[in-house]
């Protein structure tokens, strides 16, 4: 048994929605798991239930080898990392990082101790004796985690601490928390819409969709072999092109072009899902590009246009190459680099 | 040159104003300070007499009422004894109250709460009959308890207290929960120290309240011992200096715990913004 385990979870909210199916999951001591989804997908509530703000409708959540669905939050020994941060607004950062060991009945000295220890790790030993209400957005941030780290938990849950910050200071925090966490060496389980932080913060990923996890595994796992057509969709930016297409004696027709071939036994209709990373120009080529729009990154051009039939289609080529716009584009995919999806499951099938 | 003129007048109406109300008041005060044969030749006086001190200790211990069991110093004692009561138990009530109906999971919260709020229709005069009764059974007729408890339960109070929780966010009670925080610690370290301002302000509004009182303890002292000083006002007799005088003292207490708690009403909301 691992060190967190859930089995068979499932939540369904007293107006009969199903925010959670049958869920199992393991993570291991030390690991850093992100559940990534859309809004809605059951993620939050997922994360609440580990930390005992949700019942637990069916199922079982075990942690350090202890069942702990009828445990009490407050006994359950998590911290927790909020979108808002909720802070206590009534008490200086001091009193906010010792209250949860204050109500453990630690002695002054060690809470002092303690504070200190964790508020240097932070940088915010400057800031100890001010109210929430008077720190910028990252301090607060810093004393959130802070208010997690000096209780030393057996697990962090971060619910999208990082949203609320601006584009520069959130990858900055990003980092932070990744050290931390390496530093500290505790278990953490961090939610999040963006999978940009998703992949750079996990060490496992589970990517989840309409209350189940769709897929499991390391980010670049993930990255290169996505199991389903909303996981291809949801991870990897700019979103991956998906055409539609049709298999017949091992022969996909899509568009305008063949694939000869294919590593598959399914026939019918299909997906096919490029990344837009995974094309280059050449003279021998699949696709032909029109180009509408040019988006120049410095390092990167993302490069938006059609196809054929009017489909939008996106490449993304060095940032050292020009296209103009209204250029046509001939391109290949690398390396046979491409997902077949079937359309009507959306399961990978190639 | 307009705008000299505009703002002169509505300075000046406002000045119309404040003698409108403070002229009166001076004048009692003035007139309070003379000898009551002066008073009663020359009437009302605008300026200051050298009967102060001889006038206000005669009444403060004057030993008054019926079998003179009396004086006004005791009175003052019951009205503060009373007006404390009724404002810290009645703050005490509302926010415990307050505190069930939103964070417990009652049913029918909502319903419960508006059946507490129409009791603002039902005033004490007109539940008066019943409430003595079951203050007559209960043995508390002529007792400080008995002065304070019926009119201890505020609507007006607890609608304040939940309209305010209502607007706490709901992270903060989680966030206490995993710190620890059983619903007792939520209750004394975040929603009382949250809503101190509120507090303070209640507390001013039930002293007063609960101070200017009059028909209800009429009703239920029947000794003396009792008296609060809103009674005295009526029961008074004596000279009219000395009416005067009590009149001017019956104003102390409740001016006195405005300035006195509006400090920290003050201090509270600068201190959280």
């Amino acid at each position: 048994m691992s060190f967190l385990d859930l089995k068979n979870v499932t939540k369904i909210y007293p107006n009969g929605t199903k925010a959670v199916h049958e869920t199992s999951l393991s993570v291991d001591e030390g690991e850093f798991m992100v559940f990534v989804g859309p809004s809605g997908c059951g993620k939050s509530t997922l994360l609440r239930m580990v930390a005992g703000l949700e019942d637990i409708t069916e199922g079982d959540i075990n942690l350090d080898g202890k069942l702990i669905n009828e445990v009490d939050p407050s006994e359950r020994d998590v911290a927790m990392v909020f979108q808002n941060y909720a802070l206590y607004p009534h008490m200086n950062v001091y009193n906010n990082l010792a209250y949860g060991l204050k109500n453990r009945g630690i002695d002054k000295e060690t809470i002092e101790q303690k504070v200190n220890d964790a508020a240097k790790l932070l940088q915010i030993s400057d800031y100890l004796q001010r109210k929430p209400s008077m720190l910028s957005g990252g301090q607060r941030q810093r004393v959130a985690m802070g208010r997690a780290i000096v209780r030393n938990p057996k697990i962090f849950l971060f619910d999208e601490p990082l949203s609320n910050l601006d584009a520069k200071l959130r990858i900055q925090m990003r980092l932070e928390i990744k050290k931390l966490q390496q530093k500290v060496g505790v278990t953490s389980i961090f939610v999040t819409h963006d999978q940009v932080e998703a992949m750079t913060l996990a060490d496992r990923l589970a990517v989840i969709n309409n209350g189940i996890i769709e897929q499991l595994g390391t980010p670049i796992e993930i990255y290169d072999n996505p199991k389903s057509l909303f996981v291809a969709g949801f991870i990897g930016s700019p979103q991956m092109n998906f055409l539609d297409g049709n298999i017949k004696n091992k022969t996909l027709s899509a568009e305008s072009f063949e694939i000869k071939d294919i590593d598959s036994d399914f026939e019918g209709e299909v997906k096919l899902g490029i990344r837009p990373e995974h094309l280059s120009q050449s003279e021998n080529s699949l696709i032909n590009l029109k180009v509408d729009l040019v988006e120049q990154l410095g390092s990167d051009n993302l490069v938006y246009g059609q196809l054929k039939d009017k489909k939008d289609f996106c490449y993304r080529c060095p940032g050292n190459l020009t296209i103009e716009k209204g250029a046509d584009l001939s391109l290949n995919i690398e390396n046979n680099k491409y997902y077949i999806f079937d359309k009507s499951t959306g399961k990978r099938v190639n | 040159m307009t705008r000299f003129i505009t703002s002169s007048f509505s300075h000046l109406i406002l000045l119309i104003g404040i003698l409108i109300m403070v002229v009166p008041v001076w004048m009692i005060f003035a007139s309070s300070t003379h000898t009551s044969s002066m008073i009663n030749m020359n009437g009302l006086q605008m300026f200051l007499g050298d009967s102060f001190y001889e006038n206000y200790l005669r009444v403060l211990l004057y030993q008054g009422g019926f079998f003179k069991e009396i004086t006004a110093l005791k009175m003052f004692f019951n009205s503060f004894i009373m007006a404390t009561g009724v404002a810290i138990l009645s703050v005490v009530t509302s926010l415990m109250a307050a505190y069930a109906l939103v964070y417990y999971r009652i049913k029918y919260a909502t319903l419960l709460f508006w059946i507490i709020f129409i009791t603002i229709l039902v005033p004490l005069e007109l539940r008066i009959f019943p409430t003595y009764s079951v203050m007559a059974e209960l043995n508390l007729v002529n007792s400080y308890f008995g002065l304070i408890v019926p009119i201890s339960a505020s609507a007006i109070a607890t609608l304040f207290f939940r309209q305010f929780y209502k607007t706490v966010p709901d992270e903060l009670l989680e966030s206490a929960k995993l710190d620890g925080a059983n619903t007792w610690r939520f209750f004394v370290d975040f929603l009382i120290p949250l809503s101190k301002t509120m507090i303070v302000a209640m507390l001013i509004f039930m002293f007063v309240f609960g101070y200017n009182q009059y028909l209800w303890p009429l009703l239920v002292t029947t000794s003396e011992q009792y008296w609060t000083v809103v009674m005295g006002l009526k029961m008074m007799s004596g000279s009219i200096v000395h009416r005067f005088a009590f009149v001017m003292m019956s104003m102390v207490p409740p001016i006195l715990i405005i300035i006195v708690l509006q400090k920290y009403f003050i201090k509270g909301v600068f201190q959280d913004k």
